[in-house]
């Protein structure tokens, strides 16, 4: 058996150290928020924190975990209340919606580094996170969005 | 504890059924759960859709797939306006397999076409008001009260100070006959149709709660990896699958119509165990089909006349006679739909029935295929509908469906088969190539005379739905070419159906994405030809089309037609589909042979708009989807294998590559129009018209990048 720390509770898999954290999270642990695309870190939508740093779970295999910190989708937050996903709420960003859980990390990661990003800093965080559906224009709005809630949660002005 | 009338609801729905027959499809059912199926499955036998319980839980069941484009939001509006209940007021749910949910545009339950909405229009709106008229009956009864002196408010029936829940009045409410003429509210009254309303499965997108088909979870269930033929078309000849049964986790390896299926407890221990499986295919028909091949088999077609799709007066005398004849041919390639979720079915299959977790377009469909592999009658098969991570037309296809029941029922358990990127990419039904001809005739000043079009590819309906095509075109093959709008007094529009051996599928706008493509690039060749500009030649020749001619103006005027800054160059193109009217201006430049799109404006008439807010999204949506295809979209084939295999070398657009989309509504009372695709067929054309220009070079075949102009 093997221990990882996933938003913030030590968890035991069975799974073999090559499996990659994407299916020990999916398939052993039952937390689907983290998506299955391409399974070559080109689309994004397994993108998990690995200590706050956006990660492709999907070619990080179990072995390397160790004490790593793992955050995904469903540790954000437990009722929807980070910026990011009330921004994502507010501006409405998903259409099919599969490509958003990653999208999210990414976001979040980018905020917690960045507090104010320029929209240089967006094309780069945002660029490995594909959304077939093409809500790019709204996602570049709500990351904005967020960058707002942040400060105002903050208490710093603008 | 709620209550239901369960046998109440039969007999609606026995009523339901018998008006479907005649064509009036009237969905109603206001007292709940029916006869659970024959596994227990919630709902069991479909309720049409509409439940109440006696807690005032409302309940829509939403009779097409939500893919994106959020029908779950403007198909529940239309009953809630009617209704006179908030979204927030309702649970949406997905809607099983019935005669009730045939999409009346389409002659079965398939989300696509840009048809949810048109179809939904009247007969939501009216389920919404026979609910409600029941409701007030119940009402009115109760009171002993005139229905003309109640109203209804929040989810109540009022009269004056007193209120009843339409729950406390949903049991009472379904005894009533359901009343066959009802009066729909006028537009003015409307309080959610045309207003921006939040969509209703935002929120559990945005938490990881949202479950696609990926997320399914029964239990007991195992996991299956597949591998399929190679060359598209090829057989399972024999495997050795001695290594990979004594693979940790692993339970079965077994042939399957689709190829070998790896069943394990885990999806990695599958795809491990898959890869010690020594295969030997045979390659079949297509061991030696190319790309080229495909193409020279195209051209060697189009010499064929082919069938008339459209003729107005004489286009073979107007081009003889004319002042200046313009020709070219376009050629545009195969596609994958790459949705982002790859395609999986979870099945459950028992000696007395199955039930389906699939994320389909096709529920009746994905039905009958799964009952005949199953071995069991369509009725004893319950199709779940998942959420769609993404759809585009891939999942009106059932070829991932048959491996899941075939190795469920071999395993005896639930099984998931999930498809991996590359099988998603190399075994797609893709979107046509086509070969095109096309000419134009001048007269000395520049008017249109004459406008041929020969269009040559292959049928997508006649492997779908053969019966279609024994006698008539397929409809799917030639649209945005048979209804070319312009005012020119010679058309003809030719059709040739040559197949290429390999599955081809219905790709987002299907057909327009091709003839659009081809017909509006070339109306800019002939206003080149002609000495003027692509918007002015478009509309002198659209006196007769007013709803074409108003976004054609509204497009131009909001993009600054003829006044781009130095160094930017605009292009336009024009098109109806899906009874949709759209005009799209694309303006880019070119930078040391690198293209750069500046903006994109697009004006849209759909008549009457349910939800300005998911349009606004699949407007953008869809042209930022037609132009990943415009500027890198290729499959190509060598030796019967789709030499692309993820999203490296099957390039989709990314976030810093979105170049700002301006979207223009035109206020319109007609029938709504379709929204999902008429996006994703313009803007190839827009934005070509626009590179060249910008260059003087003709984009006569695609992807852009491979004509080697503009680095993109």
């Amino acid at each position: 058996m093997t221990t990882i720390h996933v938003n913030g509770q030590a968890l035991e898999t069975d799974a073999t150290a090559d499996t990659p954290l994407l299916w020990v999270l999916r398939d052993h642990l039952g937390l689907t928020g983290t998506k299955f695309g391409c399974g070559q870190s080109l689309c994004g939508a397994c993108t998990v924190h690995v200590d706050g740093k956006p990660m492709r779970s999907c070619q990080l295999p179990l072995g390397n975990v160790g004490d790593l910190a793992i955050t995904t989708i469903e540790g954000l937050s437990t009722d929807r209340s980070h910026a990011v996903q009330k921004a994502w709420m507010e501006l409405d960003v998903p259409q099919c919606g599969y490509c958003q859980s990653g999208q999210i990390m990414s976001a979040s990661a980018l905020l917690a580094g960045n507090p104010t990003p320029s929209d240089a800093d967006i094309d780069t965080a945002m660029a490995g996170n594909i959304c077939r559906c093409g809500t790019y224009p709204r996602i570049r709005k709500a990351v904005h969005r967020a960058a707002e809630l942040l400060s105002a949660t903050a208490g710093t002005t603008k | 504890m709620s209550t239901h009338n369960t046998d109440n609801s039969r007999r609606d729905f026995l009523k339901i059924s018998s008006l479907a027959g005649g064509g009036l499809l009237l969905g109603l059912s206001l007292s709940g759960c029916s006869k659970p199926g024959p596994l227990g499955s919630e709902g069991g036998q479909p309720v049409a859709w509409l439940k109440i319980d006696a807690e005032n839980g409302i309940t829509v069941l939403v009779d097409r797939s939500e893919m994106g484009q959020g029908v779950y939001t403007s198909l529940t509006q239309l009953l809630a306006e009617e209704l006179e209940v908030s979204l927030a007021a309702i649970r949406v749910v997905a809607a099983p397999v019935n005669a009730v949910y045939v999409n009346a545009l389409l002659g079965a339950q398939i989300t696509g076409g840009s048809t949810s909405v048109r179809d939904g229009w009247d007969k939501l709106r009216k389920a919404g008001a026979q609910a409600r008229t029941m409701l007030m009956q119940a009402a009115a009864t109760h009171w002993n009260v005139d229905i003309a002196k109640l109203t209804v408010e929040g989810g109540n029936v009022v009269n004056g100070n007193k209120r009843l829940s339409y729950g406390a009045l949903a049991e009472n409410a379904a005894k009533l006959p359901v009343p066959t003429e009802v009066t729909l509210k006028s537009p003015k009254d409307f309080k959610l149709i045309g207003t921006p309303q939040k969509r209703v499965d935002t929120a559990s997108k945005v938490d990881g709660s949202a479950v696609y088909g990926l997320d399914v979870k029964l239990p007991g269930m195992l996991h299956a990896a597949l591998a399929q033929p190679p060359v598209l078309g090829g057989k399972l000849l024999r495997f050795d699958a001695k290594a990979a049964e004594s693979m940790p986790g692993v339970k079965s390896v077994l042939a399957t119509s689709s190829g070998v299926a790896v069943v394990a407890d885990h999806y990695w221990q599958a795809r491990k165990a898959l890869a010690a499986v020594k295969i030997t295919w045979e390659a079949g028909a297509n061991a030696r089909l190319s790309t080229e091949g495909i193409r020279a088999k195209l051209r060697a077609a189009a010499a064929r006349p082919g069938r008339d799709v459209r003729k107005d007066g004489d286009v073979a005398a107007a081009l003889k006679g004319a002042a200046k004849v313009v020709r070219a041919s376009y050629e545009l390639p195969l596609l994958a739909h790459a949705t982002l979720e790859p395609q999986n079915c979870t099945a459950d299959v028992r000696a007395d029935g199955a039930n389906i977790h699939v994320n389909t377009q096709t529920q009746q469909i994905a039905q009958g295929v799964a009952a005949a592999a199953a071995g069991l009658k369509p009725e004893q098969v319950f199709i779940h509908t998942t959420l769609l991570g993404g759809g585009f037309g891939r999942r009106l296809e059932v070829d991932y469906i048959t491996a899941a029941v075939e190795a469920s029922k071999a395993v005896g358990k639930p099984v998931k088969v999930i498809w991996t990127r590359e099988d998603d990419t190399t075994h797609d039904a893709y979107r046509p190539p086509a070969y095109d001809e096309v000419a134009g005739a001048l007269d000395a000043n520049g008017k249109l005379l004459a406008w041929q079009l020969h269009l040559t590819g292959p049928s997508i309906t006649a492997r779908m739905f053969p019966a279609v095509v024994e006698t008539a075109i397929d409809p799917f093959a030639v649209e945005a070419a048979q209804n070319y709008p312009y005012d020119v007094p010679n058309v003809a529009v030719t059709y040739n159906r040559e197949e290429i051996g390999i599955n081809v599928g219905y790709w987002r706008s299907v057909s327009h994405a091709l003839n659009c493509f081809v017909a509006e690039s070339f109306m800019d060749e002939l206003a080149h030809a002609a000495g003027t500009d692509g918007y002015a030649f478009r509309a002198g020749l659209l006196g007769k089309q007013p709803r074409y001619k108003r976004v054609l103006d509204a497009a131009a005027d909001k993009a600054g037609w003829g006044k781009a800054p130095a160094g930017h160059f605009q292009g336009i193109a024009l098109m109806e589909g899906y009874g949709t009217y759209m005009a799209q201006v694309a303006e880019v430049s070119v930078e040391g042979g690198v293209l750069k799109i500046h903006r994109i404006t697009c004006a849209v008439d759909c008549g009457s708009v349910v939800n300005p807010n998911i349009v606004d999204q699949q407007v953008q949506g869809s042209i930022l989807f037609g132009l990943t295809a415009a500027l890198w979209g290729e499959i190509t084939l060598a030796g019967g294998q789709v030499q692309q295999k993820n999203f490296d070398t099957y390039r989709l657009l990314r976030l810093p590559e979105a170049p700002p989309i301006e979207v223009v509504h035109i206020d319109s009372t007609e029938a709504p129009g379709g929204l999902g695709e008429p996006g994703t067929a313009l803007i190839g054309p827009a934005l070509a018209n626009a590179i060249f220009a910008a260059t003087g070079k003709r984009m006569r075949s695609l992807p852009i990048a491979k004509q080697r102009v503009v680095t993109v």
